[in-house]
């Protein structure tokens, strides 16, 4: 009985939750994962559909099979000439090999196969690539939303005037200009010509620090490793090797934080409680830094989630110019050498997190912004 | 200005000044919209570059083969080589093995021999031909791409649209799904799985472009057409007894596609940025396609002495920064004219 007390104490409240618009709205994308998720893989699945059994095998096995009769070997052994659907779930969830017994590939399990431009298994070159990804994203992330809110909320509020006229003709230039060629200029000036940064990691003296016995990991992430380490020369290095890649990836990615920011803020200028708040004589400056802004930033918060997704899924072209080891550079290279099973994983990868980071972020827009939720 | 200079004067009604605006030739040739935006893009001045930066590379594009004559008749798009040299050579020098033919403007300089005007590549690729020619390529490339994942994106968003339900419900989860990857790394990928297919070529790139490309349009199409069915025009042409299909096809769809046409357009920029970036990673054209990112793509192997050899990254940059520019500054404006917020005053 307590049971069924409890229970209408708290119908009510149940009643709120289940009846507003914000839960139906996370479920519904709750619901909805699977599907997304199942169609997500039969695109990469069918993808993988134009490779030929010998080169799908690279699914399971290292090398290529020789000749042919150790071809159709692999193929009969895990299975590749059997019906689509059949291949479909062996792909996702492993399946027996005949010959030993045990449970091979299955990318549920985690077993991507095999990176034949990186001679090693795709999970390892995940796992050795991922930090140095990571450490790239933490420090963009900092002046991309940094520098093009400020630059945004300054456009915003001397509309129509030069800092506005700047900021424009600056968001313009900024997206008109590839990363590439971008990212090459940076090296010319600060690295061929000034030899202030070079591009890389590490250099080779504090590389070998890091391979070295003595080196305790603790995170992957050299700046945080070599400040628990004690070695500050290290750190530095791994600073110096940052700062161009920082450089060319918040410079493309100003342009569009400007640009959001400071339509989302004109917008918030002209309603009604920015009117209301300076009808009742709050100095100009707290009627932007406490009425406007905190909402004006909302679609900014949207942004950031795809902006630390994208960027975890590995800058392709600025971590390639600058031979930064990281996610990027490795799908760069797979896929020049047209290594097709290795950039499919790395697609995959990223396409997960950005579906994470859209759920995420989806969620935290309801909580932010009340009118979402009351809708 | 006073207020005093708006009011009527004894002589003039408002009725007179109401009748004063003469309809030009062009705005009754145009309608009244079409010379909106038009008046629009040319009196603003960013757009006014822009314009003419899009006519500049319009008419190379058309006089490539005057501005810099192929050698290879057959295969106008392959550039030329002098030799076979990998160090590449700065703007300027002479060539030395089989020099194509010397296009007619080259007699203003008043020098003889012709030289490579922008240097050439490792493994002696000419820039200058490279550069001219390549902006046919930009051109072709954006044009294919746009058009394409425009009919992809009006049809499934208007599909999608029209039945609602269940149809609308599958297409959008689809369109979901190509939206779950970022753009460049599934571009990628698809060009690589289909190089060994279809040979390489431009082709690959702008097959997995347009694969990727179209989900944008798709929503934007769904989204104008749910809010133009439920405009007044419509609902009065429903009531004077319209036939539904001519309803779709002479209201619905020009108003609804109509601004999303000329927006669409404005994106070539941007899809030849993401074609030479491909290239530039080694996807796509064979070696020695005129190719802005190609071109680009042989300073990788020059990092260290990039100060010596900085015509290989700068002039094709310049190009590739410039037609994009040029797209962008007639894009932005184009923005501003229809926002409907953005409206004063006509």
């Amino acid at each position: 009985m307590a049971v069924r007390a409890s229970r209408t104490a708290m119908q009510p409240l149940i009643d709120r939750i289940w009846s507003s618009k914000m839960t139906n709205y996370i479920i519904r994308r709750i619901l909805i994962l699977p599907i997304i998720l199942f169609g997500v893989t039969a695109l990469i699945f069918g993808m993988l559909q134009f490779l030929s059994p010998a080169e799908r095998s690279a699914l399971y096995v290292r090398d290529v099979p020789k000749n042919e009769a150790m071809m159709d070997a692999v193929i009969r052994r895990y299975g590749l000439d059997q019906p689509i659907l059949v291949q479909y779930w062996n792909w996702l969830m492993g399946r027996i090999d005949p010959v030993t017994g045990n449970v091979v590939g299955g990318i549920l399990r985690g077993e991507l196969g095999y990176s034949r431009s990186g001679s090693q298994s795709v999970a390892a070159l995940l796992k050795r690539r991922f930090p140095a990804t990571v450490e790239l994203a933490l420090y963009t992330i900092i002046p991309i939303i940094g520098i093009g809110v400020t630059l945004g909320i300054a456009a915003a509020v001397n509309h129509n005037r030069w800092i506005d006229q700047l900021a424009r003709v600056f968001a313009i230039l900024g997206h008109s200009l590839p990363s590439f060629v971008l990212g090459l200029l940076a090296l010319l000036f600060f690295y061929a010509k000034l030899q202030w940064f070079p591009p890389g990691r590490l250099s080779d003296w504090a590389n070998n620090v890091v391979l070295a016995q003595t080196w305790n990991t603790y995170t992957s992430l050299i700046t945080v490793d070599s400040l628990l380490n004690g070695r500050v020369d290290v750190f530095l290095d791994a600073l110096r090797h940052l700062i161009l890649p920082v450089m060319v990836l918040s410079t493309i990615s100003w342009a569009t934080y400007l640009r959001v920011t400071r339509s989302s803020m004109l917008e918030t200028l002209r309603q009604e409680y920015v009117v209301t708040a300076r009808a009742k004589g709050l100095k100009e400056r707290d009627v932007i830094n406490g009425h406007a802004r905190p909402n004006a930033l909302i679609p900014v918060a949207t942004l950031s989630g795809f902006t630390i997704a994208g960027l975890l899924g590995g800058a392709v072209l600025t971590e390639t110019i600058f031979d930064y080891p990281g996610i990027g550079q490795a799908a760069g290279a797979a896929a020049a050498q047209l290594d097709v099973i290795a950039v499919l994983s790395f697609t995959l990868l990223s396409g997960l997190i950005l579906i994470v980071a859209n759920l995420i972020v989806d969620v935290m827009y309801a909580f932010l912004d009340p009118r979402v939720r009351l809708n | 200005m006073s207020v005093a200079t708006g009011a009527p004067t004894p002589q003039s009604s408002y009725l007179d000044t109401f009748e004063m605006r003469k309809i030009g030739f062009v705005e009754r040739f145009l309608g009244p919209e079409n010379y909106r935006i038009l008046k629009g893009i040319l009196t603003n001045p960013l757009s006014v570059i822009g314009v003419t930066l899009i006519t500049f590379f319009i008419l190379v594009a058309i006089f490539a083969p005057a501005i810099a004559p192929p050698t290879n008749l057959r295969e106008p798009y392959m550039t030329p080589r002098d030799g076979y040299g990998p160090t590449p050579k700065p703007p300027g020098t002479e060539w030395k093995s089989r020099p194509p033919e010397i296009p007619f403007w080259w007699g203003i300089t008043g020098k003889e021999g012709w030289v490579h005007i922008f240097g050439t590549t490792g493994g002696q690729w000419d820039l200058f031909y490279g550069i001219v020619w390549g902006t046919r390529t930009a051109l072709k490339v954006g044009l294919t791409v746009e058009a394409f994942t425009l009919i992809i994106g009006i049809l499934i968003g208007s599909l999608s649209a029209f039945y609602g339900g269940w149809v609308d419900e599958i297409l959008m989860r689809i369109t979901e799904i190509f939206m779950a990857f970022p753009y460049l790394l599934a571009a990628l990928t698809l060009s690589a799985i289909l190089t060994p297919v279809i040979g390489k070529g431009i082709w690959p790139p702008l097959i997995a472009m347009v694969t990727f490309g179209w989900m944008g349009y798709a929503r934007i199409i769904r989204g104008d057409i749910l809010s133009v069915r439920e405009r007044d025009y419509v609902m009065a042409a429903r009531v004077i007894g319209v036939k539904d299909r001519r309803i779709i096809f002479k209201h619905v769809i020009p108003n609804a596609i109509y601004p999303t046409l000329i927006l669409a357009s404005m994106n070539i920029g941007s899809d030849v940025i993401s074609f030479a970036a491909l290239s530039f990673l080694g996807i796509g054209t064979e070696v020695g396609y005129a190719d802005w990112g190609q071109m680009i793509s042989f300073a990788r192997n020059w990092i260290p002495s990039l100060a010596t050899y900085w015509y290989i990254v700068v002039f094709p940059g310049l190009a590739l920064a410039l037609f994009t520019l040029g797209w962008n500054l007639v894009g932005d404006a184009l923005r501003d004219i229809m926002d409907p917020r953005l409206r004063r005053g006509r």
